[in-house]
């Protein structure tokens, strides 16, 4: 048994669900180690006004480490636990606090284009921006691709920098923050009308994951609960979400080995999800539907018929197409035994999501940490082993199974009852993980007395999915990089924030 | 696979008939039909950029392509290469880390050139306005021809927008 009741430390009154523990320099490298011996699993590492904390989990417990820093450093994680690093050369760069021994110091968000350093610590004058040193690989014959931040399609920016021999990758690493848009920064002094809406923007395609993680840590802070109503309605639109992604998912794939009516097939299902969301929820992507306190907009009896509609036109449909996937042998040869990502790695990083499930990682924030509804209804984890692009297809048809399920139990179980609760304002602290399509999301945030936001932070799940899409690709050829990079589908914005 | 294409040879198609159900759709097809010919010989090839969105306008402009809205029927195409393109599709606040990629791309468009700035932000921050790493409006960086509202705007609209630019009195 994983103990996280271990870590010792001073509690931080006024912080909920879980937990929060100032400590010092030993309990901190205890939890360091804890993290390299792979006993609990790191879910989030921010900065905070001479702070940083560390959010660890181990099954169905959570805790944060809150480490003051004096002298503006702290022992590096990254030192020991790689899924860290990035998140700490974040921290260097929005808050200028460094971790102490890192490999790693290059900058991560800042481009040397802000005009200021450290723009949420103590603001310095900016520099200019200095050429990137990219990881190197040297040998007879390997050459440089470099890839965006503009790309072909149509997708967010991000640089590749490939090292190949031939057509083998020999080394992918990725720089980012092209899509920084200093949401953390834009948070401080938010009422949480406007928090809700900027935590519905840090990644488009999640926005009703984000929009709830960030509700429900409001939620927890000020020690109210969303009705019960609310609480179904906020599952159907995530569990709507998970399957327009999905759908959009598998069809891209596939078009990514060039079999394009996968594609044209799934892009119709998902847009009946996105046209059935606009009708029930008035929004297509179900953008600030959820709110701290509730949703802001009921389910009539019409939108029922249109979602039990909708569920089962893709029931009839969705097998022909998953069938067809299964069948067409040269599909099948580009995406299975492609781009595999090794179990152990999946673990270290606590990958979430598809990723994670696809290499034998059996973790989904909707059963392990059952939060409402979902304590009450029945769905499957579904979990592969191969973690190849196949497998994490796999993951996703299984999912859009699940979610059509659930939508119908939340469709028969959905009781009675107000949509929204008075939230109030008083200062408290309060966190929440839940299950986006791409794994789990967790918010993060101090309010103040007038209940306005002193700081508030969202970890992307693709913050330990993006680095095991570097080593998935090794070995592989460059031309099955975007089949590779769309069956991850991490999110740019998610990370970049 | 076969049964599959089979029932798309027999079921009609999901596109949507413009003359009945969407009065704006149908207009707007004629209306390309009109304009494009006469300036672009029936194509216009669009290059997307995404300059700090939160990939929500993406979602959006890719449903685009979808067989309800199967933009490919007016001419329009997405293109891969900023040099093949007549018109820069923007998204997204204009962060200051993206700054210079769109003046780049901008600057390595031929001539003549539109650009619309699709989605709130887009069109002047939106909400990440004030930002310590936003740059600002796509029109304080690139000369913008034309807008269209929404977070995001809906598939729908992003067309109508750009039937409207084709419309419009800019040459350049």
């Amino acid at each position: 048994m994983t103990d996280l009741a271990a870590l010792k430390g001073q509690p931080v009154e006024g912080h909920h669900p879980w937990p929060r523990l100032l400590v010092n320099t030993d309990t901190w490298q205890d939890a360091i180690n804890g993290l390299a011996e792979d006993r609990w699993t790191l879910s989030g590492l921010w900065g905070d006004d001479g702070a940083v904390h560390m959010a660890l989990m181990a099954a169905a417990d959570l805790r944060v480490l809150s480490l003051p820093c004096p002298d503006g450093d702290f022992p590096s994680i990254g030192r020991l636990h790689p899924p860290a690093i990035r998140l700490e050369r974040t921290i260097s760069d929005l808050y200028g606090l460094v971790p102490r021994g890192a490999a790693d110091t290059r900058p991560w968000l800042d481009h040397g284009s802000w005009g200021l350093r450290h723009p949420l610590g103590t603001p310095q004058g900016g520099v200019a921006p200095q050429t990137y040193p990219f990881l190197s690989a040297e040998g007879e014959g390997i050459h440089q691709i470099p890839v965006g931040p503009v790309h072909a399609g149509i997708i967010e920016p991000g640089h590749f920098r490939f090292h190949a021999n031939g057509e083998t990758i020999v080394r992918l690493e990725a720089r980012f923050g092209y899509t920084h848009k200093g949401v953390e920064g834009l948070m401080q002094g938010a009422d949480l009308d406007r928090g809700s809406k900027l935590a519905g923007r840090v990644s488009g395609d999640s926005t009703v994951a984000y929009a709830l993680a960030f509700a429900r840590a409001t939620e927890a802070a000020l020690n109210v609960d969303a009705p019960d109503r609310a609480q179904w309605l906020r599952a159907l639109m995530a569990e709507m979400e998970r399957l327009a992604n999905h759908l959009g998912d598998i069809g891209a794939i596939c078009n990514d080995a060039s079999f394009s009516l996968m594609l044209a097939h799934c892009a119709v299902l998902r847009e009946r999800v996105l046209r059935a969301a606009n009708i029930c929820f008035g929004h297509r992507l179900m953008r600030d539907c959820v709110v701290p306190g509730g949703v802001v907009r009921d389910l009539d009896k019409a939108s029922v018929s249109i979602l039990q509609a909708l569920v089962n036109e893709i029931r009839t449909r969705f097998p022909g197409l998953v069938a067809l996937y299964d069948s067409t042998t040269s599909l099948q040869d580009r995406t299975v035994a492609t781009g595999i990502l090794k179990a152990g790695l999946a673990q270290k990083f606590g990958a979430g999501g598809y990723v994670g499930r696809a290499s034998g990682r059996d973790f989904d924030a909707r059963r392990a940490l059952a939060y409402p509804p979902y304590d009450r209804l029945s769905f499957e984890v579904p979990v592969f082993q191969e973690g190849d692009v196949n497998g994490r297809v796999w993951v996703r048809i299984r999912e859009v199974e699940q979610s059509l399920s659930l939508i119908d139990q939340i469709l028969a179980g959905l009781p009675d009852g107000p949509i929204h609760a008075p939230v109030g304002a008083q200062a408290g602290e309060g966190m929440a993980v839940v299950e986006g399509f791409r794994g789990d999301v967790l918010a993060w945030l101090r309010l103040d007395e007038d209940g306005h936001i002193e700081r508030c932070h969202l970890r992307d799940p693709s913050w330990f999915q993006w680095p095991l899409l570097e080593a998935a690709i090794e070995g592989n050829i460059v031309a099955d990089f975007p089949l590779c990079n769309k069956s991850f589908n991490c999110s740019y914005s998610g990370c970049d924030l | 696979m076969r049964r599959l294409l089979l029932q798309a040879l027999v079921n009609s198609p999901l596109t949507e008939p413009l003359s009945h159900d969407d009065v704006e759709l149908a207009e707007l097809a004629s209306r390309l039909n009109q304009t494009t010919r006469d300036r672009l010989g029936r194509s216009l090839s669009i290059r997307e950029l995404d300059a700090g969105s939160c990939n929500g306008c993406e979602l959006e402009i890719n449903a685009l392509s979808n067989a309800f809205y199967d933009l490919e029927r007016f001419g329009l195409r997405f293109v891969a290469s900023p040099r093949h393109a007549d018109v820069l599709l923007v998204t997204g606040p204009v962060t200051k880390n993206m700054h210079d990629p769109l003046r780049k791309t901008y600057e390595a468009m031929p001539h003549p050139k539109w650009v619309v700035a699709a989605g709130d932000c887009a069109i002047d921050g939106g909400c990440f306005t004030g930002s310590y790493a936003v740059a600002g409006a796509t029109s304080q960086i690139i000369p913008v021809d034309l807008v269209v509202h929404g977070c995001p705007p809906c598939p729908s609209s992003i067309l109508q927008g750009l039937v409207s630019l084709m419309k419009g009195p800019i040459h350049r």
